[in-house]
């Protein structure tokens, strides 16, 4: 038997290397994957453009724009001569977030007399103008009130709020998205090879071929996701270990618990990759159901936005993608450093599912077979 | 170039899309899910975040405090604890994004008019959760301030804010017009990467070189179905889009199908370059899977917005028609942009169909090797 599955596997990498081609876009394409996410899945807002129209021009007014730019949050683009100049730059997206002096600003702040100041944000993005508004409140807020603390000595009662961030104190979201870009480039690779490889041969025709051969479903089974999860690891080996490196995402959990845990999360991947085998023809087929697939696997497992903001309906559906248990055990090993006293739960979901996934489609694959 | 040629290699490619209803029902459902699950599961509005209380000080004061959290509907207090120990394993295991500590002298100090102290932990993994809700966290506390004062000091300064094109802030206002963009680029990956790999493949392109199609014919008849198809998708998402989650379409609806329609015709071209390049058809669907779906989703500005990403990447970004098409739909939709605004963008498309299309008919090779 043992026999049989190892020259199968010998096969299926002799198809894979054989084409210079296949090689580069087996390896290539997750270290591509891992940079673009890497670089570009950040929600940070930085350096927003934003256009600012002092009418005011005086010291207070320059004070606050030095404000603004020193912070880092902000950087000042133009410096639009009239209310229809602003209304052009945000138009085409030239800046983001305008904010409008007016003329006796700075005057009324040395007379201590309440003044306004206009902010008109680009709400396209939701998201950043929710952060861009957070922080130019912030900062108009602190300014005021060292203002006034110039001016009269007031002591107001405040409640002090102390923050203490954990785990990411320094905000970075990279250290949050690219643990999660591993556990998505893993079940790429691995759903595409196994259920590629499999219907290939049903494709090519030389799927009759093998089943003349005395190798058992099962064995064939092995046979074809074996490789798959063996590129599997490769690659999870690759992307971590330019995770760590390049990008410097912090790993303080047991390296030993991250492989063990990739296992139980192959299991069901390769599960899933199987199925898809079952129910598609041809190649086309297998790669339309595996991006069908994994799309919403990916929205609904937590990996950009929160489980909790989802509708009910949507959070139960969410427990049957290994991706979310998957998750919660990546970022736990990278950036809480938890073991599995805390992980367990999601260990055992991933099992059981893996386990429920790979029967049901071995017996599947079986039942097509015959 | 014999219109005659063509129609009959689309005929064919049409016929094998037909015996193919898999395919094709993938091509129109996929697009309906997708659409359901962003406009209905993903929101990048905040809210409900757990969290877990540690309060020393039991008194009525803190419990309006903590009371504050639950009302401003940002933060839902779903445990409480009795030490700072029993908070670990909350964040640890995220049961709990946010714990609130209040200390015992709270409400004397408040009673005495001294400043109180309140301690909140974040779980700042989550980096773009832990942003906005330290934002919220503060803004509570500023509230609470000023309710024990009794009296609102006006602030010296009064920032106005004004949000223009989407001035309830959702995000499915903004999700949605872009999502488009990512749909059809999916649509187009899959449909047309394999369609020259799967002839070699089944051995078939040596029936067809021993015809007489020219090459443009070949591929113009093995574009024209799937630009068909994409096209009926590019209608049914902008249906969905505006009657269902009722996202605003405030610019000229002809403008839009004109642009997509070039988008298309440039994204099938693409695809199938992709696949006379990458040969097989796991290669093929690698290629387009790297190259049309990635860039779409991540370097088009569709989430990630553009001005974030680090410079030489952002260079990348203009190589990506899906770029100028996600400011074209977001435009159109909720700035109601004209061709005035965004004639660069379409002229960028228009010249990313054409090259993509001729590199496509030069790269082509009508032979046996």
């Amino acid at each position: 038997m043992f026999e049989r599955i190892k020259n199968l596997v010998i096969k299926e990498f002799i198809y894979y290397f054989r084409e210079k081609r296949t090689v580069f876009f087996l390896f290539a394409t997750p270290l591509i994957q891992i940079i673009i996410f890497g670089y570009v899945a950040t929600m940070d807002v930085n350096n927003v453009s934003t256009a600012l129209y002092d009418l005011d021009r005086s010291s207070e007014s320059r004070e606050l724009a030095r404000r603004l730019e020193s912070s880092g949050y902000f950087t000042i683009k133009r410096m639009p001569a009239s209310p229809g100049e602003i209304r052009e730059l945000i138009d085409k997206g030239d800046v983001l977030c305008a904010i409008q002096i007016n003329r006796g600003f700075g005057k009324d702040i040395q007379k201590g007399i309440p003044t306004e100041i206009q902010v008109i944000v680009d709400g396209t993005d939701s998201n950043t103008a929710l952060i861009a508004m957070n922080y130019i409140n912030t900062i108009i807020g602190r300014y005021s009130r060292d203002m006034v603390g110039a001016k009269v000595n007031a002591n107001v009662w405040r409640l002090d709020l102390r923050n203490r961030v954990w785990y990411n104190p320094d905000l970075k979201s990279r250290n949050y998205m690219v643990p999660g870009v591993i556990a998505v480039i893993v079940m790429l690779t691995c759903l595409l090879l196994t259920s590629m490889s499999i219907v290939r041969e049903r494709e090519v025709g030389t799927m009759e071929q093998l089943m003349v051969t005395p190798i058992r479903p099962l064995e064939l089974i092995l046979g074809k996701t074996i490789p798959a999860a063996i590129i599997g690891y490769f690659d999870m080996a690759l992307v971590t270990v330019f995770g760590v490196f390049w990008f410097e995402v912090p790993i303080h959990g047991a390296v030993l618990l991250l492989v063990l845990c990739t296992g139980a999360y192959l299991l069901s991947v390769l599960g899933f990759g199987l199925l898809i085998s079952t129910v598609s023809r041809t190649q086309q087929q297998a790669m339309t159901a595996t991006f069908f697939f994994f799309q919403p696997v990916i929205l609904l497992s937590g990996f950009a936005t929160p489980i909790e903001t989802m509708p009910a309906v949507f959070q139960y559906i969410t427990y049957l993608s290994p991706l979310r248990y998957f998750l919660v055990i990546v970022r736990g090993i990278f950036l809480k450093g938890v073991g599995i006293n805390i992980l367990w739960p999601q260990i055992a979901a991933l099992l059981i599912l893996g386990t429920a996934i790979l029967t049901i489609s071995a017996l599947r694959f079986k039942k097509r077979l015959a | 170039m014999n219109i005659l040629r063509i129609k009959a290699i689309a005929k064919k490619e049409f016929i094998q899309i037909w015996r193919d209803p898999f395919s094709l029902a993938m091509a129109f459902l996929m697009p309906v899910i997708l659409l359901f699950i962003y406009g209905y599961a993903i929101t990048f509005d905040i809210d409900k975040i757990r969290t877990v209380v540690f309060d020393m000080d039991k008194s009525s004061l803190s419990r309006e405090f903590i009371n504050q959290f639950h009302e401003s509907g940002y933060f839902r207090v779903n445990s409480y604890v009795e030490s700072y120990k029993a908070i670990d394993p909350y964040l640890d295991s995220g049961r709990a994004r946010v714990a609130v500590v209040i200390p015992e002298n709270f409400s004397k100090n408040i009673r005495k008019g001294y400043n109180a102290q309140v301690e909140v932990l974040i779980d700042g993994s989550d980096s773009n959760t832990a942003t906005i809700a330290q934002g919220y966290t503060l803004a509570i506390a500023e509230g609470f301030s000023q309710r024990m004062r009794g009296t609102r000091v006006t602030p010296l300064i009064d920032s106005r804010s004004r949000v223009w094109y989407n001035n309830e802030l959702k995000s499915r206002n903004f999700i949605i017009p872009g999502l488009i963009a990512i749909v059809m680029a999916v649509i187009i990956a899959l449909l047309s990467s394999l369609t020259i790999a799967r002839e070699w493949d089944r051995g078939t392109m040596e029936q067809l070189i021993s015809t007489p199609v020219k090459t443009p014919e070949l591929i113009l008849g093995k574009l024209i179905p799937y630009f068909l198809i994409g096209f009926a998708d590019t209608i049914l998402t902008i249906l969905m889009s505006t009657l269902l989650f009722n996202v605003p379409l405030r610019g000229s609806i002809m403008l839009l199908l004109g642009l997509s329609g070039i988008f298309l015709f440039g994204g099938l071209s693409f695809g199938i370059l992709m696949s006379i390049v990458g040969k097989t058809q796991l290669a093929a669907s690698q290629a387009a899977l790297l190259t049309s779906f990635l860039p779409a989703f991540l370097l088009s500005g569709f989430i990630f917005s553009i001005s974030n990403i680090p410079k030489p990447l952002q260079i990348v970004t203009y190589l990506i028609p899906a770029r100028y098409f996600v400011t074209i739909l977001k435009g159109i939709f909720l700035k109601g942009s004209t061709l005035k605004v965004l004639w660069v963008e379409a002229l960028l498309l228009t010249l990313f169909a054409v090259i993509v299309f001729t590199a496509a008919n030069r790269k082509f090779r009508k032979r046996i090797e």
